[in-house]
This record gives structure tokens, sequence and C-alpha cells, in this order.
């Protein structure tokens, strides 16, 4: 005797991935929309298309961001948030500009060390989230105002130096070059989803009783986000210090609001659990594209942080509309 | 073994013992202990006082991949599933097929969840689909396949059934059989009397966070004395007397999704019970009784007069009087967070505000009324819900309602998951209300219950009244068939 239930016909993986992205997919639109948008207002400005030139400097322009962004997108899919992701960037841009050396080596050594310190402060975040059972919110308040006040101590004044050598590898100015790195970001984060530490981070964001039901350590991965991105966040610290030549203490500060925005737009869910960080790396072009639209359409600069706010208020709504509309109609 | 949650004893030396081999069923009331017995076997919580032995030897379970580890797998009451993620990924968490690089292949993963759901017999879930885009009753599948899928030694479900319909319960028992033929232990608890008896090869009884005996031979009398430490001579009360002639609550050919051309009147002091297989219209009916849903034809009538009722707010009218009790306690409606007499107040906050002010000693009064006529058992009107048992967290959902002095009471399964002894003090009230002169419309999963406690059960198939049985002389069996055949079996 068989208990037969009944059988339901399947929907085609495509159909299903379609479906169960639907933040990625206005992400996607969101971008094109600011693309077209952008090239409209430039062409309006200049008789002619952006060209290459334009290209090169909006990628470079949004690396840092792309990587402050996907920071952020760890740390909320564990249903924390990261605020502490500019002082981070600060503490890391100003150890940058006065350490780096001329000569590969230093360089190298220089970099990696950066990128610990950034995964230090990270630890520090993630040690008091995960085992101090302190709200995320709290903690890295507290800890972006600690870091930001060592960068100021590293680097009091805007200065130091980046060799040459080094902005030509990370912000090349001769051509688009970095668009190899956010690919190479978006690759890394799709292999980063498929491991166990990955699937982890996915789980705890969903439901953090259920995954420690499930065997997993929850603690141990919620730390290990705060610490990834730490390192990311250092990264975005070298790559300003890169393009900028020199190092500011205080460069980071708006990342850490602009990191969350760029989650946002890019479909990743703030109760965690939910998204992905390539998202969040169009996000991060889309608040690039909106700024550049902003200029060309001779905004005065003291407005600009206003029509900012309307353009976001505007796209997340837009977004959460289709979105709502696209989950009735399935 | 023991157990306290603050100054709570949720387990007071408790012991059981099960074998290689057995299916046996754990019973008690609400807050008897079950369920935290299960989480300390399970591992997620730690004995304060006595021990553990899996296969004989004495264990430590400080986290559940210890149990795990010695072949011991659980399914909790609350579901352990990960809502954005897909089926295929719970079930093989942890245990990902990998591609070539290394990296999980959800393409693998797909087919290995698809082919394991299909070795259980299940091939209505798709394994690419969200487990938040799936049905409670799947997910609870879902749930027990990824636990079976670990080939366990022991298994624990706690109330595994709760949100299955007759079907899917019989796969699960077919599925624990063999499991049990196996060699395996199965240990389960269960609300439904019914169930533990078909399955269970020994029972053990809990009261208090203590044993009370393990028995191969119980009957559910003698099993309720043991549960409750009273003899419950009946649990039903006597049916209320015959209702009014005129009915306060009429329904003609209403119509809406799921629910074709179903009439009905109801008169003030009768219990009309509606039964049927799940999924027959039967909540739709509610939902467009209430307001929550809209209707596509028919009409309402309330006192004689066509009643207007386009929303939830417009049910609660006075002119209307309407009041729905849902069966799902913790999201239909409790803020567990907040105290019992917020929570009793909420729907007449209108009533004892002036100028949108609260006054304090009236809500406070009318609140310790009513969990006094209801016998709600809490240190006091200001402890928080959610500190409450299951049971006397469903007397303060159908508290909240009466505060409103509804004259018409849609109950919808209040019972489902409720143990025993909240159960008979339920429907102790349901006759008082009823008494009262007030009307009850009472759908319930449980046709002994519309049986016992109806003047008329209205069974409904396929959205459609299907047949309409009057007391005395209802039986369970005779709902029963009317849900599943054409004809009844006069």
């Amino acid at each position: 005797m068989s208990a037969s239930l009944p059988d339901r016909s399947r929907r085609p993986r495509w159909a299903h991935l379609l479906a169960q992205n639907i933040g990625l997919e206005l992400s996607v639109f969101l971008l094109v929309a600011c693309v077209l948008g952008y090239c409209g207002a430039f062409y309006a400005q200049q008789q002619r298309f952006p060209g290459g030139f334009e290209v090169t400097s909006t990628v470079n322009n949004t690396m840092p961001l792309v990587l402050a962004g996907m920071a952020q997108t760890l740390v909320v899919l564990t249903r924390g948030i990261d605020l502490s992701v500019g002082g981070v960037i600060d503490l890391t841009n100003a150890t940058a500009a006065i350490t780096l050396g001329d000569s590969p080596g230093s360089m190298v050594l220089w970099s990696g060390v950066v990128l610990l310190i950034g995964a230090a402060c990270g630890l520090v975040n993630g040690l008091l989230v995960g085992l101090g059972r302190l709200q995320p919110i709290l903690v890295t308040l507290a800890t972006l105002s600690i870091y930001q006040g060592v960068a100021i101590r590293v680097l009091p004044q805007p200065g130091g130096q980046v060799p040459e050598v080094y902005t030509a590898v990370l912000a090349n100015t001769s051509g688009p070059w970095s668009l190899l790195y956010v690919v190479a970001l978006g690759v890394l984060w799709t292999g980063f989803r498929r491991t166990r530490l990955g699937v982890a981070v996915f789980a705890i964001g969903n439901d953090p009783q259920a995954a420690q039901a499930n065997g997993i350590a929850a603690r141990r991965v919620v730390i290990l986000a705060y610490v990834l991105g730490g390192v990311l966040s250092a990264a975005a610290g070298l790559f300003l210090a890169a393009s900028a030549t020199a190092g500011d203490a205080t460069t980071g500060n708006g990342f850490t609001l602009t990191s969350i925005v760029a989650v946002v737009l890019g479909g990743v869910s703030l109760f965690g659990g939910r998204g992905s960080a390539v998202g969040a790396i169009m996000g991060a072009f889309v608040i690039n594209m909106i700024v550049n639209i902003l200029f060309f359409a001779h905004i005065d600069p003291l407005y600009q942080a206003f029509y900012e706010g309307m353009f976001l208020v505007v796209a997340v709504l837009a977004a959460n509309g289709i979105g709502r509309l696209a989950r009735v109609r399935r | 073994m023991s157990k306290s949650f603050g100054g709570v004893r949720a387990l007071d030396n408790a012991s059981f013992a099960a074998a290689a081999g057995e299916v046996h069923a754990l019973v008690g009331e609400n807050g008897a202990g079950k369920s935290t017995l299960i989480k300390l076997l399970g591992g997620r919580l730690l004995p304060d006082t006595g021990t553990i032995r899996l296969k004989g030897n004495e264990v430590r379970l400080t986290g559940p991949e210890q149990a795990h580890a010695r072949g011991a797998w659980t399914v909790f009451q609350e579901l352990m599933l990960f809502a954005g993620m897909t089926v295929a990924e719970n079930l093989l968490l942890g245990r990902e097929p990998r591609g070539p690089l290394g990296v999980i292949s959800h393409r693998r993963m797909g087919r290995a969840a698809e082919a394991l759901l299909a070795e259980m017999g299940i091939t209505h879930i798709d394994p690419l689909a969200l487990v938040e885009d799936i049905s409670l009753a799947q997910r609870q599948i879902v749930e027990i396949v990824r636990a079976l899928s670990h080939e366990p030694d022991i298994l624990f479900l706690d109330e595994p059934t709760s949100s299955l319909v007759e079907r899917e319960v019989s796969w699960l028992f077919e599925r624990v059989r063999a499991l049990r033929d196996q060699g395996a232990c199965v240990i389960f608890t269960s609300h439904r009397w019914n169930e533990v008896r078909s399955i269970a090869d020994r029972i053990t009884v809990f009261r208090n966070g203590r044993d009370v005996g393990t028995f191969t031979e119980l009957d559910e009398s003698e099993a309720v004395t043991l549960m409750t430490g009273q003899r419950l001579d009946t649990l039903f009360p006597a049916r209320p007397p015959e209702p009014a002639a005129a009915p306060v609550l009429q329904v003609q050919d209403l119509s809406g999704p799921r629910v074709d051309r179903v009439g009905l009147a109801l008169r003030p002091g009768e219990i009309l019970g509606i039964g049927g297989l799940a999924g027959q219209g039967h909540r739709e009916l509610f939902l467009l009784l209430f307001g929550a849903d809209r209707p596509s034809g028919g009409r309402i009538t309330i006192d004689g007069h066509a009643a207007r009722i386009h929303s939830p707010r417009d049910a609660k009218r006075r002119i209307h009087g309407l009041a729905f009790v849902p069966e799902d306690r913790k999201t239909e409606g409790l803020l567990l967070g907040m105290s019992v007499r917020d929570n009793l107040t909420l729907s007449i906050l209108d009533r004892i505000s002036r100028a949108g002010v609260l006054r304090l000693g009236q809500e406070r009064r009318q609140a310790q009324d009513m969990m006094q006529r209801l016998s709600v058992r809490a240190a006091g009107v200001s402890s928080p819900v959610g500190a409450l048992s299951g049971g006397n967290q469903q007397k303060v959902l159908l508290g909240r309602w009466l505060m409103a002095e509804p004259r018409i009471l849609l109950f919808y399964d209040v019972t489902r998951g409720v143990d025993v002894a909240t159960k008979h003090e339920v429907y102790q009230l349901m006759v008082r209300l009823a008494q009262e002169g007030r009307a009850i419309l009472f759908y319930s999963s449980d046709a002994e219950e519309l049986a016992e406690l109806s003047h008329r059960v209205l069974v409904m198939r396929e959205g459609r009244i299907a047949a309409e049985l009057i007391a005395p002389g209802i039986t369970a069996e005779q709902i029963v068939s009317a849900a599943v055949h054409e004809r009844i079996a006069a």
C-alpha cells in the first residue's frame, strides 16, 4: 500500500531563477535606466556620446563603492549592518598613503598589511557582535568613531604618497582596466555563494535558530562575515589611495551610508538572508550614474545631496512597486 | 532529566527509555515537557541535571551536530528550514554536491534533491522552489524528508502531523513503519489520539514535566486521566439547548475564491459545524464572511438586513457583531512580546479610551475579568503572552474577540495543536457562549468535535455545501464519509 501524493508539473530551472531573483533583475533594470539617462544628459551637453575616457573614469570612480557595497552585503546578509565601513576605509587609506614604498616588494607587503588591518577591524566588529551578542548597529557605530579617530592619528593632514606604479595597477586611467576587477569580484562572489561558508551566511540570515539547529557554527560564520567585510573595505581604501595618489583620513566617511544604499538598490534585503553582492555592485554603479546625471544637469552642488536623496527614494519606491507586482502575479 | 527556564521547571526528573525497532509516542498536555525533552535529546538544550544515553553510551549533547554524529536526527516542532532558500538547498545543507571546481553545483543539487524526494515517494514538491513559496504541509514534509534522508538510527518527531492532512499523515506513518522495521527507534509526539493509537508500539505519558508511565495498551480516557491528573468523564460538554427560530446570519449563494454558491442560516444560540477535508473552501468561506476576501456573488444578511461587509473592520462593527478566531495563534494576531492585557484589549481600544487616551484602570479591570472568565493561567495581566503555554495563548486570543461582545462567532479550527484539557475548556466556553444566545459557526479538522458539539453540521466539498447532518445522532464517521463520498451513508 502506498499513500501517493498528487504530482505537480515542474517549472524549468530558468523560470525559478527568474522568479526568485527579482531584486537582482530590478537592479539590472535600474542600472540600464540610469546608463541611458546618463548618455542622454551627456549627449545634451556634449553633442556626443560618452567614450572610452568616460567609461574608464566611471569604473575607476565606482570601484571603491563596489568594494564597500560588497563588504556591506556580506554583513547585511547575516542580519547585521556595518556602519564602520567608512572608518575602515579611512584608516586603511591613511595607512596606505604613509607606508607604500616604491619597490614592488614594499607595495605588495604593505598592501597585505593594510588588508590585514581591515581584517582586524572586521574581527573586532565580529567578536563584539558574534561573541559579545551586541547589536551590530551599536557595535559598528562605536567602532566607526574609533577607526576614524585612529585614522586621523595615523595621517593628521591629507597627504602621504602613493607610487605611480601602484596607481597604474589599481586605477589605470589609460583604459577601463578596472572592469576586469569588477568582473573578477562578481565571479568571486558567485563562487563564494557556492561554498559552505557562503551557504552558511545565507542560512544564518534566513533563520539564526534554524542555522544553529542544523549544526552551523553560527558565531564563527558571523565573525568571518565581518572579517571578510573588513578586508573588502580595506581594498576600497587601497583603491581610493591609488586613484587619489595620496591619502586622506576622512575620505571614507561617505561610504558608510552609500554602501548601504548600494546594497538596497542591489536588491539585498536589510533583514538578511536574501540578495546578492552582484546586485550591490550594480547598485554602486547606479549611485555613480545618478551623481553623473546630476552633474550634467547642472545642479548646484549645494543641492546635490537633496537631489540624490530624491532619486534614491524614487528608485527604491519604483523597485519595490515592481517587485510587489511581480510577486502578486506569480 | 531536569530543565528549568527562569523559574519554570519544564522538566522535573523525567525519565523514559525507548528501544531499537519501536515507535514510541510521547503524549501529554501542552507544557508537559515533551518539546523540552526533545530539544534536550536533539542537542539544542543542555539538561540542568540528568543523563542521556544513546545506544547504551552516556552522551553530552552540546550541539545538534553531536546528536547527528550518533545517528539521532530531530524534526522540531517549529520547523528549522530556511525560507529564502530552495527546497534542494534545505534538503542537502552541509552535504551539497560539488562541481568540478569544488564549488557547489546547483544543477547537481537540484537533481539530487529530486531523486531524494522521489525515493521517499514525494513528487509534488518542486526542489527548486523557495521554501517560503511552498505550503506549510509541504515544508513539514521537506523537514521530515531531510531527517529521513540521513537514515537515522534514532528519529525524534515533535508534532510532525499538526499541519498535515490525512493522506500526508499516512505517507509519514508508512515511512515511520519502514524505518522501524529496519531496526530504528522512532519517538514522536502528537495531540491526535487516533494517530498515537495507530502507530505507537509504546506510549509514555508526561504530566507537569514528569513521566507518569509507559504503556503498551492505553485507551483514550485512561490517557486523558493520566495526562491531566483528573478524570475527565466526558471530554465534550452537553450540547447547548435548541436555538431560537429566527436566524441572525443568513447567507445565500455566496461565491468567491474556492467558494461556490454557499447558502446557510445561523440562529442565535446555535453551534453550526462546518466540516470537510482540508482545502475544500472552508477557510475561504470564513474569510468571505469576515470581509477579508471579496465575494464574487451572493448575499449576506444579518438580522434580516443586507450586510455590507467590505473589510474585517466592517465585520467587527457593532451592527454586524462578527468575530473571527483563527487557528494559528502565532501568526494570526497574538503579539507575543506584549502583555496579556494589551492583547486582550486590542479589539476594544476605542471603548476604553477617552479622546484617544486609554483609561488604564478600566483596561486593567476588563482584562482581569476576561482572564477570570476564561481561566487563563498567567502570573498576571501584565505578563507577556509569549511566556504562556500554547493553550493559554489560545485562550487569550479567544478572549480578545469576546471583549467586543460579538453576536456571531466564527471559530476556525481553534483547537488544532491544543492539549486535551484546554480543548475541554474551549468546548465548555463555546457551549456557554451559545447559551448566552450567541451564534457560532465552527470549522474543525476534527470530525469528532463537530459531531459532539454542533446542532447541525454542513459538510463542504469543492467549495459547495455537499451535505447537512442534523443532531442528535451525528457521528464523526458520517462527517468523514460525507466529506469523501458523493452520497452519504444515512
